[in-house]
């Protein structure tokens, strides 16, 4: 695997728009897991890392899998071929920027990657694009049963799967969506969905730029609770029940906005799809608000001439690593700006 | 109540500000106190979290170096005070060696759940694998009583009797 085509390409898996992907861009389903007889990462030698990155790495390699796996050792690439992996989210910015013996398996597709040796021996994950959770628990739960033949796990009779912090105890599961809520945002209904997220204990972060502040309408939603319930439940209670209703509310929103004030919102989409064809120089934070207003407009068939997955290729290429990959070179966010601004004007002129 | 500030929304966070033994009440509605920087947090910080509940540990409160903060676990050295600063434990065993100091934080994280009744290991053997099924079933009794869905009650109820 060549980690300069990545910055080039998509996501494969996320080149096919998923069900429901007007409001939900994926899905994503992440165990974690830790060898039997071995501390936890606070603890661990650095001769111990290295037994638990090379028993894990040829587990995950035996996994019986349609994509060719493959393993990156993690000290062993550029800091900026780490950033690049993380911004496609096949490894974790900690994992990226972190210390010792570490790695990461990865499926040609990227749908599957296994980072061992981050937080806990082992955090695997499985995406889809759209709403598909429930295949990607049924993905991820053979490739554990598999390694299950392979290795033991540190595992309680009382609190399960035991992790090197409380809070992913028992299952270890942690399922995600990432949602596109513009609707919502526009509507001024996003705080009602924080406390609804809340009450039902899940956590919403933004799903660009640092900390809690979403930029450009999106939001990642995922569980907090992995104790006392089962893996099923945890996943049906998103898809069967959660994520519907958070579908219906967007939809419900985008309907009024469009009912109530179109000329507004068609204002908003063509102006922001005017300012990405023209601008000679956009920060990554404008171009993501300007971006989600141009998936509504597509979403909504107020842009007929892109294609969605345009746009989608686009939230990854011009992040700072993915542009400084394709330039060859490290760039100042200056440079990016320009950078960017070219790589956008291209794609959305194509057309 | 209604917010003191926009006077239309009522009034949903109450905050009680002592200064100097004087006392201030503010009373605002949750947009309010957001644009002052008021609201509430979604999420606690794990590691206020747990200086909070670790801090303190009931019976021994006072100083922060207290004999509880410095026992160590016997297989990998983690002390509690190490624990409620980096937020990680350091071995398996830490459950158990540290269980009543852990078990209130993981009731707070984990919903007030402590037992596990989700997937087992297929190594895990059957004696295991029928406890946690049987702790599954509880669970589900006793939702089932709440809900007062008594004919799947007296259901589960006989599968528990088959099992033990």
């Amino acid at each position: 695997m060549n980690l300069s085509d990545l910055s080039k390409q998509p996501s494969p898996w996320l080149q096919e728009s998923g069900p429901a992907s007007e409001v939900v861009i994926s899905s994503r389903i992440r165990l974690a897991r830790n060898l039997a007889g071995y501390e936890f990462k606070p603890c661990l030698t650095p001769s111990r890392q290295q037994e638990i990155l090379e028993t894990l790495k040829s587990a995950l390699l035996s996994v019986p899998s349609p994509e060719p796996l493959f393993f990156i050792d993690i000290e062993g690439v550029s800091a900026l071929e780490r950033e690049l992996l993380a911004e496609r989210y096949l490894i974790s910015l900690p994992h990226a920027r972190g210390e010792g013996p570490r790695g990461v398996v990865i499926a040609q597709n990227e749908n599957f990657s296994a980072m061992i040796n981050e937080e806990d021996h082992l955090r695997m994950q499985v995406f889809a694009a759209g709403q598909q959770l429930e295949k990607c628990f049924e993905q991820i739960s053979q490739v554990d049963n598999h390694l299950e033949t392979k290795v033991q796990f540190a595992f309680h009779p009382r609190y399960g799967y035991l992790t090197a912090c409380p809070t992913n105890l028992g299952t270890g599961i942690r399922v995600s969506v990432m949602l596109h809520l513009p609707g919502l945002k526009m509507t001024g209904q996003t705080e009602k969905f924080f406390n609804a997220a809340r009450d039902c204990n899940l956590a919403v972060r933004g799903l660009f730029g640092e900390g809690s502040e979403a930029v450009g309408d999106f939001y990642q939603l995922s569980n907090q609770v992995t104790l006392g319930v089962t893996e099923q439940e945890i996943v049906q209670n998103f898809s069967r029940n959660i994520v519907p209703k958070i579908i219906e509310y967007e939809q419900a929103a985008r309907q009024r906005l469009f009912e109530e004030n179109p000329e507004a919102v068609e204002d908003k989409i063509h102006r922001s799809l005017a300012i990405l064809r023209s601008a000679r120089l956009i920060s990554s934070q404008e171009a993501l608000i300007l971006l989600s207003h141009v998936r509504l407009g597509i979403h909504t068939g107020r842009i007929p001439d892109i294609p969605i997955s345009k746009v989608n290729e686009l939230f990854l290429h011009i992040q700072p690593a993915h542009l400084q990959m394709q330039a060859g070179r490290a760039l100042s966010p200056d440079h990016r700006d320009i950078l960017r601004a070219r790589i956008i004007r291209t794609a959305l002129c194509a057309n | 109540m209604l917010c003191q500030n926009c006077k239309t929304q009522t009034a949903t966070i109450h905050l009680t500000e002592i200064t100097n033994g004087h006392r201030v009440e503010t009373h605002l509605c949750q947009a309010c106190a957001q644009k002052q920087g008021l609201a509430i947090q979604t999420q606690i910080p794990l590691n206020e979290l747990l200086s909070t509940l670790l801090s303190v540990p009931p019976e021994a409160a006072g100083t922060p170096e207290s004999p509880q903060d410095q026992k160590a676990c016997p297989r990998c050295g983690m002390t509690l005070q190490r624990f409620s600063k980096e937020t990680l434990l350091g071995c398996p065993q830490d459950y158990d060696v540290f269980e009543k100091n852990l078990l209130p934080l993981i009731l707070r994280t984990q919903n007030d759940r402590s037992e596990h009744c989700g997937k087992v290991p297929a190594t895990a053997g059957q004696a295991q694998e029928k406890q946690l099924r049987l702790a599954q079933l509880r669970r589900k009794l006793e939702e089932a009583v709440r809900r007062e869905q008594y004919e799947t009650a007296a259901r589960l109820r006989d599968e528990i009797r088959k099992l033990q």
